[in-house]
């Protein structure tokens, strides 16, 4: 098994534990760290399959290189929108999932 | 228990994906780095970036000022200062010692990152973790949305990028440009720590 292999399956695992986290966990900001480790794993598969055939191809790489700075936008933005849910009312989960 | 065995079947089609994924049929790294030239970046993840797929790079600076717009919005108006950290002797002497060499380290990824790995964002990244150190020690003045400098200061880098762009003349300015997008990144990403902080 070669190293950008390894790579891409690392991150599909990844992507299934953010996955299980984002709808497993109630409490927002692990509903946001998990969209992050979700994120994280979907870039190391792009890293990881751009390589297996040879040098790396630079295109892959450039939109993971824009891919990150989205997640962070995205995810500075979710930070601030559930302080401010927190602010408005108090709870950490949607209420849907607050449980009975 | 339904979701955990949920999620090991989507790790396992994922994994069976991957295993089973037919090999590229088009190799994109010859055609980059044949044509790179034509970028003014010699590296070729630079040269992707700000050259083939500028309208990518475009809009990425759009969405992050869109989140600092949005997190402007959602903080309501009333710009609210965190309050302001006790002093911290260990915290005051790191940030002496670490802000001048990161500034430094931004200056160099940014001018290296046409011919070796590097680039605004690495660079803006790089300098906005300097930023964000000060912020924590205290030493940086209130970050408010209404200043119209530092609205101008985010919008910089979107705003010269768009220029340049539409002058068709994003070879000839590479590194301007660049400059001007680490800057509004840096400040962009400051700006969102500070509002998520507060």
């Amino acid at each position: 098994m070669s190293t950008p292999l390894v790579y891409a399956l690392a991150g599909a695992a990844l992507f299934a534990i953010g996955f299980y986290a984002l709808v497993a966990r109630a409490h927002l900001l692990r509903k946001v760290l998990a969209v992050n480790v979700m994120t994280s794993g979907a870039f190391f598969v792009l890293v990881g399959l751009a390589q297996r055939a040879g040098p790396p191809d630079p295109v892959p790489h450039a939109l993971v290189l824009t891919g990150i700075v989205i997640a962070v936008s995205a995810t500075a933005l979710a930070l601030v929108l559930l302080r401010r849910y927190y602010d408005a009312s108090g709870a950490t989960t949607l209420e849907e999932d607050a449980g009975p | 228990m339904i979701l955990a065995l949920g999620a090991a079947a989507l790790a396992a089609i994922l994994v069976w994906a991957i295993l089973n994924a037919p090999p590229p049929d088009v190799y994109l790294r010859e055609q980059v780095l044949r044509e790179a030239a034509v970028t003014g970046a010699a590296h070729p993840v630079t040269a992707v970036l700000l050259g083939f797929r500028a309208w990518d790079t475009l809009l990425e600076i759009a969405v992050l000022l869109l989140a600092i717009l949005g997190a402007a919005a959602a903080a309501g108006g009333e710009p609210r200062r965190p309050a302001p950290p006790p002093h911290d002797p260990v915290l005051s002497a790191l940030v002496n010692a670490l802000v001048p060499v990161m500034i430094l380290v931004a200056g160099y990824l940014l001018w290296a990152g046409t011919k070796q790995p590097g680039g605004a964002f690495q660079a803006g990244a790089v300098l906005a973790a300097a930023g964000v150190l000060l912020g924590l020690a205290g030493a940086l003045p209130a970050l408010d949305p209404e200043r119209p400098a530092l609205r101008l200061w985010l919008a910089g880098g979107l705003a010269l990028f768009l220029a340049v762009f539409l002058a068709g003349a994003l070879a000839g300015a590479l590194l301007a440009v660049e400059a001007a997008l680490t800057l509004s990144i840096a400040a962009t990403l400051v700006a969102l720590f500070a509002s998520a902080r507060q």
